[in-house]
């Protein structure tokens, strides 16, 4: 029979979702978190106190994940951490948020773009990351020998390829890198949020406008001979340009600083330029910054012998779906040597990520040219002074101070 | 032992496909996509022998179950 409390029982006992870090390893889930997760599904306290589910067992998270009676609409969905300016509840996607919208709308947009992200389109890149990823280390190494890891390497190396893809000019980053700071930020109100929001907006639709009348050979122009309208290609452009710009930076810097903590690991990696691909996927499982992942039910659904019902948030732990002991034994150990196939940090289901191709032809040549062009790379800083990103929606490290021992030039 | 697996045969539904590209990556051999809307292209319905346990691992990992295998030892892992 399915375990379901009563709703008063529920109530009284249901945990918050912990966030706190700081108490631990930097590149584990908070404590408290892993403590939850000795049943794969069970009651959580929302912001708003309502009483609906985490999901931290692998098998529950990718069954909530793959299933369309879960919706991704966030009107339908409580939040499990308070948000200032959120207090009547989460507004609907905007036009072209193609992560906030359930099908048919959702399959329209995707099928837009899918053929521009596969895994052959995203090869044939390879070379342009090559050649990317060579001039930002030639610029880090020039100025070196310290840098912020975060701001010399991992941001701008994404960005740079995003913005080739998409037609956005690198030149004009200053009008929306900071926006797409902002709509990550989840200590920023919602005001400064919408307000960054719009100007993301505002300054891709003029980009669909410019393109519409000239186009240019790029992925934005291309989509403007669809039947998709202006505000629709800057709501998709808007989405594209911040997910390119924020997550595979954090997994760049954040995965230096777990590989940098984890010697035997980086020499494995060193030893093998081979292992990246693999190396990349352990990475992904052990390090998760895509989360959580929230999902509305919207009917009764049963999950790991629990009902679900109708309305009820649930929040699909990533981070903990992705150390389950029965799918990744040893899950807190990062092992290059292991197959972390089958986790879950691109999500699973219609929405799994759009760009998880193009950001592992990223990683995969970026981590292993980082560590041959600086063999001697190691933290300008003692460990636990490394500033994290624990109040962001992508996890990572604000800055990563690093340093190098420079060549002698021969004179 | 050694299981009858030559009968191992895929069927994919274009419709259900989400075009994340698990198969092409996990089995390019047996799994493409399309370049228009970057959906699954079964290349190889009945696989060769050697391709066939990338197949089965394709299939479980896709995320929209877009791929499904038959085979008398559908069961045996
Ligand atoms: C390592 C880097 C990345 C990680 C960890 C990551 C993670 C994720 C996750 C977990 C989702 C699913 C969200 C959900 O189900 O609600 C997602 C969706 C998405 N990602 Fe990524 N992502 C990464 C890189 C990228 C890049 C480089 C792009 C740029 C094109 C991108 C574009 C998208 C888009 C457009 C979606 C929404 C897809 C949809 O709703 O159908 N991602 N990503
Ligand atoms: S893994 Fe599944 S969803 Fe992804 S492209 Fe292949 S068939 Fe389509």
């Amino acid at each position: 029979m399915p375990y379901e409390p009563t709703a008063a029982e529920a109530a009284e006992s249901a945990p918050t979702l912990p966030t706190d870090r700081r108490s631990g390893c930097p590149f584990d889930p908070p404590a408290e978190l892993t403590a939850l997760a000795d049943r794969p599904l069970r009651r959580l306290r929302y912001a708003d106190g309502h009483v609906g589910w985490l999901a931290t067992g692998h098998a529950a998270a990718r069954a909530v994940l793959a299933d369309p009676r879960f919706s991704s609409r966030y009107e339908l969905m409580h939040s499990p951490i308070p948000m200032a300016g959120l207090e009547e509840g989460l507004p609907p996607a905007q036009t072209g948020d193609i992560i906030g919208l359930d099908a048919p709308e959702h399959t329209r947009y995707r099928r837009l773009l899918t053929g521009r992200f596969t895994v052959r389109r995203m090869r044939q890149l390879t070379e342009r990351v090559q050649e990317l990823t060579a001039e930002c280390l030639d610029a880090m190494e020039q100025a070196g020998p310290t840098a912020d890891l975060v701001t010399a390497f991992a941001q701008p190396v994404p960005a740079l390829m995003i913005c080739e893809l998409l037609g956005v000019p690198y030149a004009e980053r200053e009008r929306f890198q900071s926006r797409v700071a902002t709509l990550f930020d989840q200590t920023a109100d919602e005001q400064a949020k919408g307000e960054a929001y719009t100007g993301l907006l505002l300054y891709v639709r003029e980009l669909v406008v410019a393109k519409r009348a000239e186009p240019t050979d790029d992925l934005l122009s291309d989509l403007t001979t669809t039947d998709l309208t202006d505000e629709e290609l800057a709501g998709i452009g808007g989405v594209l340009l911040a997910a390119g710009l924020d997550t595979t930076a954090n997994m760049l810097a954040l995965g230096t600083y777990a590989l940098l903590s984890n010697p035997d690991q980086l020499d494995a990696l060193r030893a093998d330029p081979g292992l990246a691909g693999q190396a990349v996927e352990e990475l992904l499982r052990y390090l998760s910054v895509a989360d959580p992942i929230p999902r509305a039910a919207l009917e009764d659904v049963e999950v790991a012998g629990v009902l679900v019902k109708a309305g009820e948030t649930v929040t699909v732990s990533v981070q903990a779906a992705d150390r389950d002991p029965d799918k990744f034994p040893d899950p807190d150990r990062l092992d290059l040597h292991r197959s972390a196939t089958g986790h879950l940090a691109f999500g699973h289901g219609a929405h799994q990520c759009l760009g998880q191709q193009l950001a592992r032809v990223e990683m995969t040549v970026a981590f292993p040219a980082l560590f041959a062009r600086f063999p001697t790379l190691r933290l300008a800083v003692p460990p636990e002074e490394v500033p994290l990103r624990d109040r962001a929606n992508i996890y990572g490290v604000i800055s990563l101070p690093v340093t190098w021992e420079q060549e002698e030039v021969a004179p | 032992m050694s299981a009858p697996q030559d009968s191992l045969r895929l069927h994919v539904d274009r419709d259900r496909c989400a075009g994340a590209g698990m198969c092409a990556l996990t089995a390019p051999e047996v799994f493409d996509q399309d370049d228009e809307e970057g959906l699954v292209l079964l290349r190889q319905p009945t696989p060769r022998p050697e391709h066939q346990a990338a197949a089965r691992l394709a299939a479980g990992l896709c995320p929209a179950g877009a791929i499904t295998v038959n085979s008398p030892d559908a069961t045996a892992s």
